[in-house]
């Protein structure tokens, strides 16, 4: 072992080490700054109409409005529980479905047709469905947010468990493991790196859709927040609710992250 | 836990078996005593692996019957550890018959100090090197009351040193927990080393060439005479010995 101080290189490279640590948590920053100096020039020279194009201080203007006036935060709120609710609602049904498809090539060859058929069907297509189906309040919204995320959650899953490497189900086979020991401390371990990934890219689709969903019989929520600023021309107060959904997506997705760093996981994204 | 007494029971009788129209293996006979160490040694591609998966009861043969009584385990080249599970959790699979708390917990301390893993119960396999996760599959397989152990080129994977400790490693736990032992490998001085009884096997399709009893004590070094001895004997059965050695002092056949 060398001691830190003998070591003549340590002081430097630590320092080197450091200070590329410093460059790699500021650029982000950077270009962040970037983009909203793009922005505020293209508005400064009149690129577009002012009306087509808020500039910065409108929007923070109109944030300091949404704020003051409440809205801001009972649309996140409602926007946030209609996701939760599908995205819960898809993987809690689309686990044990694509667990069961996965082990079981007979039914998996009969169900990926319609699978894949649905996977391609825009959740925009179901909006007049989810009117007359589910009328008004949060249920068309989460409907449809559960049918953007259902299908390929199913799929991806459906296909982790198909592709299990076959060593793990014959060591299970020597030490005993049947029924339903073997599909929760086999199958489901064997595949549950996949499983996070899958819900964190299906949690993604669920966010964007949300603009959408609340286009239909909602009265509150930051897609009806884009659609009512559209309405009223208020382009700034649609680019305030862009930036808090884009915002919040990649919070949650920081949190699904924190799935990935569970011990026994691990192995799934070290190899 | 299991006495010294082992009753297993392994044997094949005119057992033939290939994939389509390939024969793999033709009309092999064999009986694997208890407590018996037996090699099989033979080029890759001549129905090892397909012999072991016969007597796991993985494959059934297309003629002749197999006999075994016991509870198998097999050991593989690589990747059997269960990758989400800790040292500690993979070898208490071999442990799931124990109910007694107490008694589990002496037990698999027993086997982790037993391979020499102690400060590793809470890692993960990734997290070892090949040889230690190796040994974690030979304590997984010897926990309980297992009693044929398949073991399918365990060390293969492994670098030449480390591959030589683990030949005493398990030398030393077969000791200290007898079983009876069926071992695949391409590395003839691996078998002279280990075996009680190797077993040559021809290239496809398979029969058993040549049958060799090594007698001496275990354990064994790699350059003991008896070894050196039974090395030359499968070389030459393989046609690699240039000078055919006659000396059989030590070697019966």
């Amino acid at each position: 072992m060398i001691k830190k101080d003998e070591d003549p290189n340590s002081h430097g490279s630590g320092r080197l080490k450091r200070n590329m640590s410093i460059k790699s948590a500021v650029s982000p920053f950077v270009v962040l700054a970037l983009m909203v100096f793009i922005w505020w020039a293209l508005c400064n020279f009149n690129i577009f109409p002012s009306y087509a194009l808020p500039s910065p201080e409108d929007v923070l203007k109109s944030f300091r409005e949404e704020i003051i006036a409440g809205r801001l935060i009972n649309d996140i709120i409602a926007s946030l529980w209609r996701v939760a609710v599908g995205f819960f609602l898809s993987a809690g049904l689309a686990i044990p479905v694509g667990l069961w498809l996965g082990q079981n090539a007979a039914s998996r060859r009969a169900f990926l047709p319609m699978l894949n058929f649905f996977r391609f069907l825009s959740p925009l297509a179901w909006i007049p469905f989810a009117i007359l189906w589910f009328h008004i309040g949060d249920k068309p919204a989460i409907f449809l947010i559960f049918m953007a995320a259902f299908f390929p959650l199913v799929l991806a899953i459906m296909s982790a468990v198909a592709n299990i490497p076959n060593i793990y189900f014959r060591v299970a086979h020597d030490y005993n493991y049947k029924g339903f020991d073997l599909l929760t401390k086999v199958t489901f371990p064997a595949v549950l790196p996949q499983i996070i990934t899958s819900l964190r890219v299906v949690y993604g689709i669920a966010w964007v859709v949300i603009v959408a969903a609340e286009m239909v019989g909602c009265q509150d929520g930051l897609g009806y927040g884009i659609w009512e600023a559209r309405n009223g021309l208020r382009l700034d107060s649609a680019v305030c609710y862009m930036i808090v959904i884009g915002i919040l997506g990649m919070c949650i997705d920081r949190l699904l992250i924190q799935l990935t760093k569970l011990p026994s996981v691990r192995w799934g994204y070290e190899r | 836990m299991k006495d010294n007494q082992l009753t297993t029971r392994l044997s094949l009788e005119n057992v033939s078996h290939g994939y389509g129209e390939v024969p793999v293996l033709q009309n092999l006979n064999l009986t694997v005593k208890p407590g018996e160490f037996v090699v099989l040694v033979g080029p890759s591609g001549c129905g090892k692996t397909t012999l072991l998966n016969l007597l796991s009861g993985y494959l059934k043969p297309q003629s002749g019957s197999i006999q075994r009584s016991g509870i198998i385990r097999t050991v593989y080249q690589h990747d059997g550890l269960f990758p989400w599970l800790t040292v500690k959790e993979n070898i208490s699979m071999g442990l799931r018959l124990t109910e007694d708390k107490k008694q589990h917990e002496n037990e698999l301390r027993e086997l982790i100090e037993l391979i020499h893993l102690q400060g590793f119960e809470d890692h993960y396999p990734h997290q070892l090197s090949g040889g230690m996760r190796q040994r974690v599959e030979l304590a997984r397989v010897i926990a309980g009351d297992s009693d044929i152990l398949l073991m399918d080129e365990p060390f293969s994977a492994l670098d030449y040193q480390t591959r030589l400790r683990m030949r005493q490693e398990l030398g030393r736990l077969l000791e200290k927990r007898p079983r009876t032992v069926v071992f695949v490998t391409h590395d003839i001085e691996e078998a002279a080393q280990l075996a009680d009884r190797v077993l040559v096997l021809a290239d496809r399709p398979s029969y058993i060439k040549r049958e060799l009893q090594i007698t001496s004590m275990r354990p064994r070094n790699s350059t003991d005479d008896p070894v050196v001895e039974a090395t030359k004997a499968i070389l030459s059965e393989f046609g690699l010995q240039v000078n055919e050695n006659s000396k059989k002092e030590y070697i019966s056949r």
